[in-house]
């Protein structure tokens, strides 16, 4: 199995555990949309999430070597792409590549700082006003992930950081979708452009699902 | 025959040897007829450096009839500068306007040491093609046609494949330095035909095996090797190498 540790093995690991993360995403954005139902909406996916119990831990533990996965080879391959190439064109001129394709590395990294501080403020609850009060506040039993939500959105500063993270998962997804396909095996040259306005649709969907909830709290039309 | 001629500036890699530090050196280039191709130019170029007692620049060239791939040129910041489907023995002075100033560097690759100038050493893909770059049967004389039964179309792709000339111009346009659109051609033409196919999973694990070991960069499917190649090969081959690899990667050596 050495042929995993090559350079397309790798690019094999990206791909999949991309794909894995891009389903993680789908679930994550669908699940929401809930918040548009009112508090009892996300309160009560929240709930069911949580009623999974050992099924929620095996998800997040796969989720997390996925990840962890996915972040190293990422890391491994820039560096030895930029090392392949020591002494730099004094003029180069890229002639079909994209922003997106060029930038996966400076994407990933803010994203994968982003995801630190997104499992610490609304998974471990880090800088959440009033914890104590609202664990008890859904139903008398179970966490008001509404108020958390709608509160945290409240100030410019996390609005500003997620509609940011999520503008880059836009470049990061459109990018990799079409990898995603063209890695596998599944690309030709009369697909390819499909591939790319397909996955450059799916991020664009995705990450307006994402940006709406702090941008429709913001302007109030989602509020307490 | 055009009679106007064109007064160029150049600014041209020198670099003494693999181990030296190279730079951009200025030089114009005077009385250039706009029928001249580019290498013409350089050879003019170097006879007006000759009498200015400096060294003439050192370029490769072969075949100077566009199927060599010796010229490994990158020309403002393009491989084989801005004419597309073409090396640079094929692109011609008209494409440049008198008063320009132009770019020219060597190849650069970990792979691919600079040997002088504008001179790189491809070894390396030589090295790609031994480790299994063949079919390891005995052919005997050349095959009549038709006596394979194979699809049209699929000799075609295969044909399609196998118009890499391994000019590296693949690799000197990749961001990250990558051999994979060589590797993918080589591979692809092999594999897709009925002689290539019985050793096609050992053959994809070892060229690719080779292509790591030489020191290219990965690829992250930018595609600028396709746009870059002056023979039209399509990074299609590399989704085809990839899905080689999928298929040999539960073998083992003896499949």
């Amino acid at each position: 199995m050495s042929m995993l540790k090559s350079s397309v093995g790798r690019k094999l690991t990206m791909a999949v555990t991309g794909a894995i993360l891009v389903l993680f995403i789908l679930g994550h954005v669908l699940g929401n949309m809930s918040i548009f139902v009112g508090p009892e909406g996300i309160n009560a996916y929240a709930v069911h999430l949580r009623d999974l119990g050992p099924l929620l831990w095996v998800v997040r533990l796969v989720m997390l070597v996925v990840f962890v996965l996915h972040v190293w080879f990422g890391i491994q391959l820039t560096l030895e792409n930029r090392a392949a190439r020591p002494v730099d064109y004094q003029q180069k001129k890229n002639l079909v590549t994209t922003f997106a394709a060029k930038t996966m590395i400076v994407s990933g990294l803010v994203l994968l700082a982003f995801v630190i501080y997104h499992v610490l403020h609304f998974t471990l609850h880090v800088g959440v006003d009033n914890v104590d009060q609202l664990a008890k506040a859904y139903m008398g039993e179970h966490f008001d992930v509404y108020t958390m939500v709608v509160t945290g959105f409240g100030k410019a500063i996390n609005v500003l950081v997620y509609v940011a993270a999520m503008i880059l998962l836009f470049f990061h997804v459109s990018h990799g979708f079409q990898s995603f396909l063209q890695t596998l095996g599944l690309s030709n040259e009369c697909v390819q452009p499909k591939y790319q306005a397909v996955g450059k649709f799916l991020a664009l969907v995705v990450s307006i699902g994402f940006i709406s909830i702090p941008v429709l709290i913001m302007v109030g039309i989602v509020k307490l | 025959m055009s009679e106007k001629t064109m007064n160029l500036t150049l600014y041209v890699w020198r670099q003494a040897n693999a181990k030296a530090p190279g730079k951009m050196e200025r030089y114009e280039a005077k009385g250039i007829s706009p029928d001249m191709s580019f290498l013409e130019m350089l050879d003019v170029t170097n006879e007006q450096l000759i009498k200015q007692g400096i060294e003439p620049i050192v370029f490769d060239h072969d075949c100077r009839e566009g199927i060599c791939g010796m010229c490994s040129q990158v020309i403002n910041g393009v491989p084989h500068g801005p004419e597309e489907l073409v090396t640079v023995c094929q692109l011609h002075m008209r494409r440049f306007n008198d008063g320009d100033t132009i770019f020219i560097e060597p190849w650069r690759s970990k792979a691919f040491p600079i040997e002088k100038d504008l001179m790189v050493d491809r070894g390396a893909f030589d090295r790609i093609m031994q480790a299994y770059g063949y079919t390891s049967i005995t052919c005997g004389g050349a095959p009549d046609a038709n006596d394979h039964p194979i699809p049209k179309w699929q000799l075609d792709r295969a044909m399609d494949a196998a118009e890499c000339i391994g000019c590296g111009a693949c690799v000197a346009a990749c961001p990250n330095a990558s051999g994979m659109l060589f590797t993918a051609a080589k591979v692809a033409h092999l594999n897709m035909l009925p002689q290539g196919k019985p050793e096609g999973a050992r053959r994809v694990k070892a060229m690719i095996a080779a292509h790591d070991l030489e020191g290219f960069g990965n690829c992250t499917n930018h595609y600028e090797c396709e746009a870059a190649c002056p023979k039209g090969v399509k990074t299609a081959f590399i989704s085809y190498l990839n899905k080689e690899l999928i298929k040999a990667l539960p073998k083992g050596a003896q499949d």
